[in-house]
């Protein structure tokens, strides 16, 4: 085994009273592959985040290639021949590839060396199979694209080690692999890098070795984790077994949801072309596809906040005369939002505000105008108590909260409503184990109580677990729906190409 | 080695702390132009408030200057509240003056005469408000230019009335006529110029903290200033809100002026606003945005204002150091507002 690359030793990091990081060793060797596995809130992103110069840890010592560095910023990770591409992505959206990649690179003489730039732009697209358009503006790039920029970029900057912080999340299963490849391919070369994901089946099939954390320690390190079963790792990350939920056979009602002919223009992504759908009480519907081939705007539509040019849609049987998120709302949709973060909640007012935000003007918040704030009190805190929202109090800042707190709080503000009709986008994107089962079983539970729910996802195993059926868009149109007992991911993989389904 | 780090949480004493901690900066800072002028800090600083707190005239002296910043400061407040950058209080203000000083020249029964004043003044204020709201939803320009660049219109406006047709053909003054002396709002104390408005700005304040804190539209406005996406999925009228909160913003600034020419002047004139409209955005950042701390944070500037002069005749500092520490504190608070999402952290030196 060659000297590591990087080790981290016993670094500890604490939030006030919060414990992020407790004793935590960890190295990477050139060539290997690491994953980092782990719940939210696990410490998985302080841990990097102290890799990369962001927090000083309290105690504890990082080294390179064996050398004790201090790093205190990005720039000093950078010299040190750390790389990290975040689930939020840094770039200029107006500048074109190459001019993001440029940017903060010193130039001869005071110019900017675009030729130099564009030949190593070249030379890494073709080592690692990392293409890019190099005149092309960022905001035209994909989001899968805009993550290989962002994997680019550190390799451009020298990065020996690359961390990527759930680089899966945001990507489709065809993209998924050719991540993979490329980073297979810059391990085969000799750079190290860490893997953080809370996805068992890609930590197994990508990494050499795998550092468990839970509460901010290390409590497992597995070699060549495809020998190990998922279960382990799900034991070692959550510190019990995860029996995913099984859904059980449901009998259908009537439509609860019908789309018929919905046709959209004027919208910033892709538009919908002629979809039809409907959703029985009792049934999820799950939305495959590869993002940006319409979920948007069909959620959008949905959920009252882009009126269609063409087409109808019922909600219980009513046909929706007004696209607005209130009328929708008082026909008896719910919704949970893609984006928590941005279309959820308001970050920073009280989660109270955000738990009552959808139903402000009616009467059980207000009245004549005044609010009632006893009562958005008392909801907040019947329903953090009856989903078990860690948190403070209602009065706690939104933005504190993590995303599975956050989610289901989101949850809770329109299952208390008793929807007809719930739409959800990714629903357990960024979430660990076990709020992703909790939120699973929510899911089940609205369904057996004779809810229609309409899952758009991108997590094609989530689909197929939770859905009766599974619909498929691409490029704005359904274009073809199983059902879930005739469907599988290859199958649905290849519909979500373009290619005809037969259902 | 310092650095900024990200705080996880914000201490409830933050919110007391740091206007006060800003304003001792503020005085500290500048002590160094006293001193720099020839005059004793100290000296200084006794004058200016023993001639703004020092007796109970001055006081009602400065209780009077506060009365338009309470007003433009919860303007200001409201608008930055839904994140309408109003920088325009300065000509909502004028605009509500000159539509007062119109109607309090009307002669009718004084108390219909202040009600129809206070009316066209807020009325004013807030059609000027709506310009910069209006092409911001619309056309998506910018409002702080927008608002900004509208006060040198209205300004200018207001000095070709009074140099035109509202011009004193007696003395040939650029001054408006009079408004009515039934129209003069009510002193409260014989011997002061403490007048109605004063009692209104101060009842404002805790009436706006009520529709901020209390109402469904306050609560609209503190979700589209905080996330418009949210809002606007959460079924909120986005832009029907901004506007709303432009034309609340605008009236209030408008009562600002109303305040000036029922209770002070009596008239229009170029100089009817030392920048109340501008002392409005020190006086609301101070407060932090809060409608109840817009009044002792207008108390502080007014003091400071009024202190100034006194100061000036006493001690031959130049008055515009009044200017100066307003400026200095808008920079201090806004320093003093970095901690509350970010600490100062030691961390070891570099190699």
């Amino acid at each position: 085994m060659p000297a590591p690359l990087i080790e981290m030793r016993g670094i500890s990091k604490s939030f006030g009273a919060v414990v992020a990081n407790e004793a935590v060793d960890l190295s990477v060797a050139p060539g290997e592959i690491l994953g980092l596995l782990g719940e939210n809130g696990a410490g998985k992103t302080t841990l990097m985040n102290v890799l990369f110069g962001a927090y000083a840890p309290d105690a504890g010592e990082i080294l390179v290639q064996g050398r004790p560095v201090t790093i205190n910023s990005s720039a000093d990770a950078l010299a040190a021949g750390i790389g990290m591409v975040h689930q939020h992505f840094h770039l200029a959206p107006r500048l074109s590839v190459l001019e993001n990649l440029l940017i903060g690179i010193p130039g001869k003489s005071g110019r900017i060396d675009r030729a130099g730039g564009l030949a190593r732009l070249r030379e890494i697209g073709r080592q690692h199979g990392l293409t890019l358009d190099p005149d092309l503006p960022v905001s035209a790039l994909s989001i899968g694209e805009q993550q290989r920029l962002e994997i680019v970029k550190a390799l451009f900057r020298g990065a020996r080690l690359l961390i990527l912080d759930e680089p899966t999340a945001v990507l489709a299963p065809t993209e998924v692999d050719g991540l993979f490849s490329a980073l297979r391919s810059m391990a085969a070369q000799g750079l190290g890098i860490i893997f953080i994901s809370h996805k068992l089946n890609e930590v197994r099939a990508l990494t050499h070795r795998c550092v468990v954390l839970r509460h901010g320690r290390v409590t497992g390190r597995v070699d060549t984790p495809a020998s190990t079963t998922s279960s382990d790792m799900a034991r070692l990350m959550c510190g019990h077994e995860i029996v995913p939920p099984a859904r059980g056979p449901s009998t259908p009602g009537a439509p609860v949801l019908i789309l018929d002919g919905i046709s959209t223009s004027r919208h910033s992504g892709m538009a919908l072309r002629d979809v039809s759908l409907s959703v029985r009480a009792g049934e999820i519907l799950g939305i495959a596809g590869v993002s940006g081939n319409g979920q948007r705007a069909l959620a959008e539509v949905i959920s009252g906040v882009l009126a269609p040019d063409a087409g109808r849609m019922t909600i219980a049987g009513k046909m929706v005369s007004r696209f607005s998120p209130r009328g929708v709302q008082a026909l008896g949709l719910g919704r949970i939002p893609e984006d928590r973060m941005t279309t959820g909640v308001v970050t920073n007012l009280p989660l109270a505000d955000s738990m009552v935000l959808p139903r402000i003007g009616t009467a059980a918040f207000s009245r004549n105008g005044l609010l009632r704030p006893d009562a958005i009190r008392a909801f907040a805190e019947a329903q953090i108590k009856a989903y078990d929202i860690r948190c403070p109090g209602p009065m706690t800042r939104a933005g504190a909260l993590s995303g599975g707190n956050l989610q289901k709080a989101l949850l809770a503000r329109e299952l208390a409503f008793d929807p007809k009709v719930l739409i959800v986008s990714q629903p357990t994107r960024g979430l660990d184990i076990g709020a992703a089962r909790f939120i699973h079983e929510k899911f089940l539970d609205m369904r057996a109580r004779g809810c229609g729910i309409i899952v758009i996802g991108e997590d094609l195993e989530e689909l197929l677990m939770l859905c009766d059926r599974i619909a498929v868009m691409y490029e704005g149109r359904i274009v073809g729906t199983l059902d879930s007992a005739a469907a599988t991911v290859a199958r649905l993989g290849l519909m979500m190409t373009g290619a005809e389904g037969h259902g | 080695m310092f650095r900024l780090e990200a705080r996880t949480s914000t201490p409830a004493w933050f919110n007391l702390a740091l206007p006060l901690l800003a304003i001792g900066a503020t005085l500290v800072l500048c002590s160094g132009l006293i001193a720099l002028a020839g005059a004793g800090v100290i000296e200084a600083y006794g004058v200016m408030f023993a001639a703004s707190l020092g007796d109970s005239y001055a006081i009602t002296e400065t209780l009077v200057r506060a009365t338009p910043m309470i007003f433009t400061g919860l303007a200001v407040a409201v608008a930055f509240r839904a994140k309408f950058w109003n920088i325009g209080a300065e000509g909502q203000l004028l605009a509500g003056a000159v539509a007062s000083c119109a109607v309090g020249a009307i002669a009718m029964p004084g108390p219909l005469a202040m009600l129809l004043m206070a009316l066209a003044g807020a009325a004013a204020g807030a059609a000027v408000a709506l310009l910069p709201a209006t092409l911001r939803v619309k056309f998506k320009v910018d409002d702080v230019v927008s608002s900004l660049l509208l006060n040198s219109v209205i300004f200018y406006a207001l000095m070709a009335l009074i140099e035109g047709p509202w011009k004193d053909s007696f003395s040939g003054y650029p001054i408006s006529p009079p408004i009515e002396d039934s129209a003069n709002f009510p002193v409260l104390l014989e011997g002061t110029r403490l007048h109605l408005g004063v009692v209104a700005a101060f009842v404002a304040a805790p009436v706006i903290w009520f529709l901020i804190a209390r109402t469904t539209l306050g609560f609209r406005i503190r979700v589209i200033g905080e996330n418009p996406e949210a809002a606007r999925y959460g079924g909120i009228h986005v832009e029907r809100v901004l506007i709303s909160t432009a034309l609340l913003s605008g009236a209030l600034a408008g009562l600002a002026g109303v305040g000036e020419v029922g209770g002070v002047h009596f008239q229009v004139m170029s100089d009817i606003s030392p920048g109340y409209g501008y002392s409005g955005i020190v006086v609301a950042m101070l407060a932090r945005l809060n409608p109840l701390g817009v009044v002792p944070a207008a108390l502080f500037l007014a003091a400071v204002m009024t202190g100034a002069e006194a100061m000036s005749r006493a001690t031959g500092v130049p008055a515009f150091l009044s200017e100066v520490i307003q400026g200095t504190a808008l920079l201090a608070m806004l320093v003093a507002l970095l901690f509350t999402a970010y600490r100062i952290r030691r961390v070891g030196a570099a190699p």
